[in-house]
C-alpha cells in the first residue's frame, strides 16, 4: 500500500508540471510560457519539446523504479541468495542507444533556432536599431536613427524586428524581457552582443536584469511598451519636442544646476542618469515603484512615488548612484514641487 | 592535542566529517535566512547588501566547504579499507591537506565578522568582483581563502591518485576495485585538472584587486570574459567532483540492501570516464547568454546534452541491481532509493538548459536554482546521507538509530521537494535568481511561500540527524565487523571501527566484491597473502597544523597589505608585508623542519597484534 502511494506521489508533480505547462500559466506580459513574439513563441515550442522528452524518460524510469521497488522487497523468511547477475548486453546497449536518439530529436532544433536567434539584424534595414546601455540599476535606451535616447522605458513599433545592440557602462548586466524573448549578457566595451525580438501586439511588457549586478539587482526592472506604428512616430516627434521645465523660474533654475547635471529633459541636460523627459507617462518611478497609470494593484499617484524617490533613493534602489536631493539643499516643499512638476510631464501620443 | 598532529587516514575523515558538518550548518543558516526573506514580496529581513552576501556564501560555502569535506571524510574513511591499504599514500600530506582546507575555510568565514563578507556571487564575475564595483575586503576572502582551501582540496586528490594506483591489496586488479574507490580515483583525477585552473583565476583576481594588476579591467585591454571562461573551466568539472563520489556510494549502497552484485560493473566504470572526460569539454553551456556566438553555442550544447547517455547507463544499471534482488529498506538504502528519481529529475532538467536557444529563457532564472539543487542537494547531500548512515557503524563502531534515520529521510525528502520543485515555475514566470526581493502581484508570492516552507522541513531533518549522532555517540561502541550482514567489499571483513592499522595481514582479493566471494566460498576472513608480521607506522606530527597555520597568517597578511589602517603599528605590520612575511616563515619553517629531520615512523610488534586478535 504503502509502495503505491509512493509511486503515485512521484507522478502527481509530473502531472502538475505537463497541465501546468499546456494551460500557459503567469503574467502575459511576464511570463516565458505566455509568449507574445515569435522569438519567445519559438523558445517555449523547445522548451515544450524538451519538456516532452524529458518527461518520458521520467515516467519510464520511475515506473521501472516503482515496479521493482514493489517487487523486490525482501520478504519475511527469503534466504535464499538472489542469483548474482553480471550485467547484460543486450539491454546496456539498448539504454544507450535510446538516450542517443533522444537526444538527437532535441539536438536537430537546438541547432536550428541557435543559428536563427543568432542572427545579426543590426545592418537590416527593415529593422528599428535600438542601443541598450546598462547602468547601476537603470537602463538606458538610444534609438541611432531616431535621435531619441530614453531609459526605462523602451518604446517599440508592434510587429517590426527590433534590433538591439547591447552593452554595459559599469558591470554586467543581462538584458530579459520573458515574454518576447531570451535574454542576452550586455556586456563592456569589446564584447558587445547583438539580439533581434519582435512584439506580436500592443502591450506593455515586463523585462529584467537577469545578471547579479549589485544591491538593487532585483530592482533593476524596465518596461517595453509595444505602440503601433503612427503612435511610435508620434512618441519619437513629442520625445524631440523642446524640453519643458519647472514653471517657477527659481525652481527651474535649482532643477537645471542640480538634477540636469546628470539628467536629460528634451534637449537639455546631460546623460549620467537616466532621461526624464515626458515621467508623467512612465508606468514606475525608479523600476519598482509603480505609478496608478500601469493600472496595477498596490499602485500610487505618480506625484508620491517621485517624492518617495526624491526624499531618499537609497531606500528604493539601495546602492545607486544618485545623490539625495537632500543634500543637495532640497527642503521637502521643494521636492514636492519637482515631484508635482515632473508628474505632470507628460508626452502626447 | 592527538588530532592535532594525527596522520591517521581514519581520524582525518572525521576531521573532515567535523569540519564539513561545521560549514554544512553554516552554510544551512544562511540558507534559512535567504527563503526567510524570500517569504513574502517587499519582505526586508535582511539588507540588500547582506542578502548579496548571504548568497556568495551560501554558494561558496556549500560548493567549496560544505560538501567537499564529507566527501574527503568519506573517501578517507573507506577508500583505504576498500582497496586493503594500511594507510594512504602520503599519510603526512594527508593531513596537510586537511589543516590548509580548513584554515583557508575559516579565513573566508572570517569575513562575516571583520568588515563584509564577499557580495559578488559564488562565481564572482568581474567586473562586480573588482575593488571599483566590491569594495570592502570580502573578494579578497573570497580569493584568499578559496586558494588556501584549494591547495588543501588539491593535496587530498594528489594523495588518493597515488593511493589507489599503488596501495591497492594483491589481487586488486583495477577492474576488481569497488565502484566507490574507482569514483575517488577519477573525482581525485579531475581535481588535478580542474583546481589549478580556479587557482589561476583566483591570483589572477587577487592581483587586479590588491596589486593592481589588470587582468580583467576592459579599459586596459583586460576581459570580464575571461574570468567566465577560467571560472567555468573550472567550475563545470568541479560539480562532477562533487556528483561522483555520490554515483560511487548509490554503487554501493544499492548492491548492498539488494543482496545482488552491481549490474553491469565495467558499464559502469566507463560511464563515470566518460562523465569526467565530458564533464570538462561543457564548460560554455554555462555562458550561452554571454554572446559566444552561435556555432559556440551549438557545439556546447551538443557536448552537454551527451552526458545524459553515460548518465542514463548508471541510472538503468542502479534500477536493474535491484531487479531480482531483496530490497531492504534501511535509512541508507532509502537515501540511496530517494537519489535516483531526484537526480533524473536534476538530469533531464540538465538537458533541457543544454538546448541553448531555451536556456536564453531558464539561464540566470530561479529555473537553473531548481536544477542545480535537484543535482546537488537531491543528489549529491542524499549520496552523503546515504553514505553515512551506511558507513557509520564502520567508522564509529556504533549503528546510527534507524528509525530516527527514516524520520530524517522523510522530513528532508518531501521539505527537499516542496523547496526546490516550484522553484522551476518560479523561473518560468519571469522570476530570476540573486535578487533580494520581488513586486507582489507577479505570481510569484505563493510559490515562494511554500519554497520557504520546505527550506525550514529541511532544516528539520538535518536536526534530525544531528540528533540521531549525539544520541549514537552516547552508546558503546563496537559493533560487528559486517553489521549489515550483506556486505560486499574489504572494509566489511575487518573490526569496527578498524583498529589503526586497519588489517593485520594484507588481504588476497580474488575477484569483485572481495569479501562477498569469500563469504559465499563460506570463509569467515579474507585469506591473508602476507604472513603475520610487524607494522610500520608513521609517527604523528603537528607540522602540517603549523605549515597551514603560517598560510592563514600570510594570507591575512597579503589581504590587509593595502588597507589603511588608523593605528601606526598595524599600518606598519600590514602595509610593510611583515604580516605575511611572518606567516611565509613560519610555514616555511615548518617545512625545513620536515625535511630535515628524519622521521622514520615506529613499529607495531607482532606480539602486539596476535594479543589484540585474542582481545
Ligand atoms: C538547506 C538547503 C538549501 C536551501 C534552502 C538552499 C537555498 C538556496 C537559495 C534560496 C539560493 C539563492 C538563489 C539565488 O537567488 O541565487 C541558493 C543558492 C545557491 N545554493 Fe543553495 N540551498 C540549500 C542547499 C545548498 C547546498 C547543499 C548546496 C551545494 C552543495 C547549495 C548550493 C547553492 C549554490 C551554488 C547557490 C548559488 C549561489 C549564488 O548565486 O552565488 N545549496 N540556495
Ligand atoms: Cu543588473
Amino acid at each position: 500500500m504503502m509502495k503505491r502511494w509512493q509511486a503515485v506521489k512521484r507522478l502527481l508533480p509530473l502531472m502538475a508540471m505537463f497541465a501546468l505547462v499546456l494551460s500557459g500559466c503567469g503574467r502575459e506580459d511576464l511570463s516565458v510560457l505566455r509568449p507574445q513574439g515569435p522569438v519567445a513563441q519559438g523558445q517555449l515550442d523547445l522548451i515544450k519539446l524538451s519538456i516532452s522528452i524529458m518527461i518520458v524518460v521520467m515516467v519510464v524510469v520511475f515506473g521501472i523504479a516503482a515496479y521493482v521497488l514493489v517487487k523486490f522487497r525482501k520478504k519475511k523468511g527469503q534466504d535464499k541468495i538472489p542469483e548474482q547477475v553480471e550485467g547484460n548486453h543486450k539491454l546496456e546497449i539498448i539504454w544507450t542507444a535510446i538516450p542517443l536518439l533522444l537526444v538527437l530529436v532535441l539536438a536537430i532544433p537546438t541547432i536550428q533556432k541557435v543559428f536563427a536567434y543568432g542572427e545579426n539584424d543590426w545592418n537590416d534595414p527593415d529593422a528599428v536599431k535600438v542601443e541598450v546601455t546598462s547602468h547601476q540599476f537603470w537602463w538606458e535606451f538610444n534609438y541611432p536613427d531616431y535621435g531619441v535616447k530614453t531609459a526605462q522605458e523602451l518604446v517599440i513599433p508592434v510587429g517590426k524586428k527590433i534590433a538591439f545592440q547591447l552593452k554595459t557602462n559599469d558591470v554586467l548586466h543581462s538584458f530579459w524581457v520573458p515574454s518576447l524573448g531570451g535574454k542576452m549578457d550586455t556586456n563592456t566595451e569589446g564584447s558587445v552582443n547583438y539580439m533581434t525580438l519582435i512584439a506580436d501586439k500592443a502591450d506593455t511588457y515586463i523585462g529584467k536584469c537577469a545578471e547579479l549586478c549589485g544591491p538593487s539587482h532585483g530592482f533593476m526592472e524596465f518596461r517595453v511598451k509595444a505602440v503601433d506604428d503612427a503612435t511610435f512616430e508620434n512618441w519619437v516627434a513629442a520625445f524631440k519636442a523642446p524640453a519643458v521645465l519647472p514653471e517657477d523660474p527659481a525652481l527651474a533654475e535649482k532643477f537645471k544646476t542640480n538634477c540636469l547635471s546628470c539628467h536629460a529633459v528634451g534637449d537639455q541636460g546631460g546623460a549620467m542618469g537616466p532621461n526624464l523627459t515626458g515621467m508623467g507617462s512612465r508606468e514606475t518611478v525608479a523600476s519598482i515603484l509603480l505609478n496608478d497609470i500601469s493600472g496595477e494593484p498596490g499602485s500610487k499617484p505618480t506625484k508620491d512615488n517621485l517624492v518617495e524617490w526624491l526624499s531618499e533613493p537609497q531606500a528604493v534602489k539601495p546602492g545607486n548612484t544618485m545623490p539625495n536631493p537632500k543634500d543637495l539643499g532640497f527642503t521637502d516643499q521643494e521636492i514636492e514641487q519637482i515631484a508635482d512638476y515632473l508628474a505632470n510631464y507628460k508626452l502626447d501620443y | 592535542m592527538d588530532w592535532l598532529t594525527t596522520v591517521d587516514h581514519k581520524k582525518i575523515g572525521i576531521l573532515y566529517l567535523i569540519a564539513g558538518g561545521l560549514f554544512f550548518g553554516i552554510g544551512g543558516i544562511e540558507a534559512i535566512l535567504i527563503r526567510l526573506q524570500l517569504i513574502k514580496p517587499m519582505n526586508d529581513l535582511v539588507s540588500a547588501q547582506v542578502f548579496n552576501e548571504l548568497i556568495t556564501m551560501h554558494g561558496t560555502t556549500m560548493i567549496f566547504l560544505g560538501v567537499m569535506p564529507v566527501i574527503f571524510a568519506l573517501m578517507n574513511a573507506v577508500v583505504p579499507l576498500q582497496i586493503g591499504a594500511r594507510d594512504v599514500a602520503f599519510p603526512f600530506l594527508n593531513s596537510l591537506g586537511f589543516w590548509t582546507f580548513l584554515f583557508g575555510g575559516l579565513l573566508l568565514n572570517l569575513s562575516w565578522i571583520m568588515g563584509g563578507a564577499p557580495d559578488a556571487g559564488w562565481t564572482s564575475y568581474t567586473p562586480l568582483s573588482t575593488t571599483e564595483y566590491s569594495s570592502t575586503h570580502g573578494v579578497d576572502f573570497y580569493t584568499i581563502g578559496l586558494q588556501i582551501a584549494g591547495l588543501g582540496t588539491l593535496i587530498g586528490g594528489i594523495n588518493f591518485l597515488a593511493t589507489i594506483i599503488t596501495m591497492r591489496a594483491p589481487g586488486m586488479s583495477f577492474m576488481r576495485m569497488p565502484m566507490f574507490t574507482w569514483t575517488s580515483f577519477i573525482t581525485s583525477a579531475m581535481i588535478l585538472f580542474a583546481f589549478p585552473a580556479i587557482t589561476v583565476g583566483l591570483v589572477l583576481l587577487s592581483f587586479d584587486r590588491l596589486l593592481g594588476a589588470n587582468f580583467f579591467d576592459v579599459a586596459a585591454g583586460g576581459s570580464p570574459v575571461l574570468w567566465q571562461h577560467i571560472f567555468w573551466i573550472f567550475g563545470h568539472p568541479e560539480v562532477y567532483i562533487l556528483i561522483l563520489p555520490a554515483f560511487g556510494i548509490i554503487s554501493e549502497v544499492i548492491p548492498t540492501f539488494s543482496r545482488k552484485r552491481l549490474f553491469g560493473y565495467s558499464s559502469m566504470v566507463f560511464a563515470t570516464i566518460l562523465i569526467a572526460f565530458l564533464g570538462f569539454m561543457v564548460w560554455a553551456h554555462h555562458m550561452f547568454t554571454t554572446g559566444l556566438g552561435p556555432v559556440a553555442n551549438a557545439l556546447f550544447a551538443i557536448a552537454t546534452m551527451l552526458i545524459a547517455v553515460p548518465t542514463g547507463i548508471k541510472i538503468f544499471n542502479w534500477l536493474f541491481t535491484m531487479w531480482g534482488g531483496q530490497i531492504r529498506f534501511t535509512s541508507a538504502n532509502l537515501f540511496a532509493i530517494g537519489f535516483v528519481p531526484t537526480f533524473v529529475m536534476g538530469g533531464v532538467t540538465g538537458v533541457m538548459l543544454a538546448s541553448a536557444p531555451a536556456d536564453f529563457q531558464f539561464h540566470d532564472t530561479y529555473f537553473v536554482v531548481a536544477h542545480f539543487h535537484y543535482v546537488i542537494v537531491g543528489g549529491l547531500v542524499f549520496g552523503l546521507f546515504s553514505g553515512l548512515h551506511y558507513w557509520w557503524p564502520k567508522m564509529f563502531g556504533r549503528m546510527l538509530n534507524e528509525t530516527l534515520g527514516k524520520w530524517t529521510f522523510w522530513t528532508f525528502a518531501i521539505g527537499f521537494h516542496l523547496t526546490f520543485f516550484v522553484q522551476h515555475f518560479l523561473g518560468l514566470l519571469g522570476m530570476q535568481r540573486r535578487i533580494v526581493s520581488y513586486l507582489p502581484n507577479q505570481n510569484f508570492d505563493t510559490l515562494n511561500f511554500i519554497s520557504t516552507i520546505g527550506a525550514i522541513l529541511m532544516g528539520v531533518g538535518v536536526l534530525l540527524f544531528l540528533a540521531n549522532v549525539v544520541m549514537t555517540a552516547r552508546k558503546p561502541s563496537g559493533v560487528a565487523n559486517d553489521p549489515w550482514e550483506d556486505g560486499r567489499t574489504l572494509e566489511w571483513s575487518i573490526p569496527s571501527p578498524p583498529p589503526e592499522y586497519n588489517f593485520k595481514q594484507i588481504p588476497l582479493v580474488r575477484g569483485l566484491d572481495a569479501f562477498w566471494k569469500e563469504k559465499m566460498a563460506g570463509n569467515k576472513e579474507m585469506t591473508p597473502s602476507e604472513p603475520l608480521g610487524p607494522i610500520h607506522m608513521p609517527s604523528p606530527s603537528i607540522l602540517p597544523f603549523v605549515m597551514s597555520l603560517g598560510l592563514f597568517i600570510a594570507g591575512l597578511g597579503f589581504m590587509f597589505s593595502t588597507e589603511e589602517f588608523s593605528n601606526s603599528f598595524m599600518s606598519l605590520i600590514f602595509n610593510k608585508y611583515i604580516v605575511m612575511i611572518v606567516g611565509l616563515v613560519i610555514t616555511f619553517a615548518a617545512m625545513i623542519a620536515r625535511s630535515v629531520f628524519d622521521d622514520h615512523g615506529y613499529h607495531i610488534e607482532t606480539e602486539e597484534l596476535e594479543g589484540e586478535g585474542k582481545a
